[in-house]
């Protein structure tokens, strides 16, 4: 899907008539952008659920969705910071809500590890950062819609609805990069996921072949992540 | 809104952004396959650990048996 996407960027959609070639970078950015956020709101909705069920595999979901989410989000500021040289003449603009608010919720989402880390009972570790993932999670889309609602728009709206949105095949190129990026997400969210339970049934079995003895030996150590 | 970059300058900016895109993905996706390889290992020990274990329960049968055949 990703190939697919490339495909229709480089040889399919046409040059946009203001932006030219570096416009390019709009079907990498945006849909890594959404997909981001919208992972950021799953991470929210799985604490939800683990804070009704006490299932740590909601935990586990939401930590996994919310650590790809601030990946994306780092693609997100580092190539919208590119398009932003290319295209105002300065890798930083102060003044534009959307990158300042974006810049927020990634430094807001960069405090899960620190939170998660400083808390050693693995029990309240799970319950304050499904706290955390549901506050910060309803705080994307408020985010979002406010500087939507702002009356200063130098940022360009690709899903702007009042402009008549994108031509046929800029639209197209546009769904394809935003499908490919979130079969990526899915897909990487599964194979750490696939990883972590691996780990945790790794050092269960560890655990009863080494027998109680030897339990402080095999005590993982401090960490983030949660535990199963 | 300002005039486009000429093909030349504006081809640099988007390789730049595509670039970052792939170096993400890979980092991640090596940093992950670090961890499997880390898996495979700790499978492998464990399944010495398990192997040496049935051993040494086979060899402490061993005796008994014998005795009895005695």
């Amino acid at each position: 899907m990703l190939t697919t996407a490339l495909g229709l960027v480089f040889f399919y959609a046409p040059l946009d008539a203001d932006q030219g070639f570096v416009q390019k970078i709009f079907y990498i950015h945006v849909p890594m952008a959404i997909v981001g956020l919208c992972g950021f709101v799953a991470g929210g909705i799985c604490a939800v659920m683990h804070l009704r069920t006490r299932e740590a595999r909601w935990d586990m979901r939401s930590y996994v969705s919310i650590h790809l989410s601030i990946i994306l989000a780092v693609g997100v500021l580092v190539t919208g910071s590119i398009w932003a040289r290319a295209s105002w003449g300065h890798w930083w603009v102060w003044d534009e809500p959307m990158l300042v608010s974006f810049l927020i919720v990634f430094l807001l989402y960069a405090t899960y590890w620190p939170l998660r880390f400083s808390i050693e009972d693995k029990e309240k570790q799970a319950r304050y950062a499904s706290v955390f993932a549901i506050v910060a999670g309803a705080f994307v889309p408020l985010n979002f819609a406010a500087v939507r609602m702002a009356q200063q728009f130098v940022h360009p709206q690709t899903l702007a609805t009042t402009t008549g949105g994108m031509p046929p095949k800029f639209a197209l190129t546009f769904v394809v990069a935003l499908a490919g990026i979130t079969l990526m997400f899915i897909t990487l969210c599964k194979y750490e996921m696939a990883s972590k339970h691996a780990t945790f049934r790794l050092r269960a079995l560890r655990r009863r072949l080494a027998g109680d003895d030897d339990f402080a030996a095999t005590t993982p150590l401090r960490s983030a992540a949660p535990q199963l | 809104m300002l005039p486009a970059l000429p093909l030349d300058e504006a081809g640099r900016y988007v390789a730049a952004a595509y670039i970052v895109f792939v170096v993400l993905i890979f980092v991640y996706v090596a940093i992950m396959a670090s961890k499997l390889s880390r898996i495979e290992r700790e499978v492998v020990e464990l399944a010495d650990l398990v192997e040496a274990r049935d051993r040494a329960a086979a060899a402490a049968t061993e005796p008994e048996r014998a005795r009895e055949t005695v």
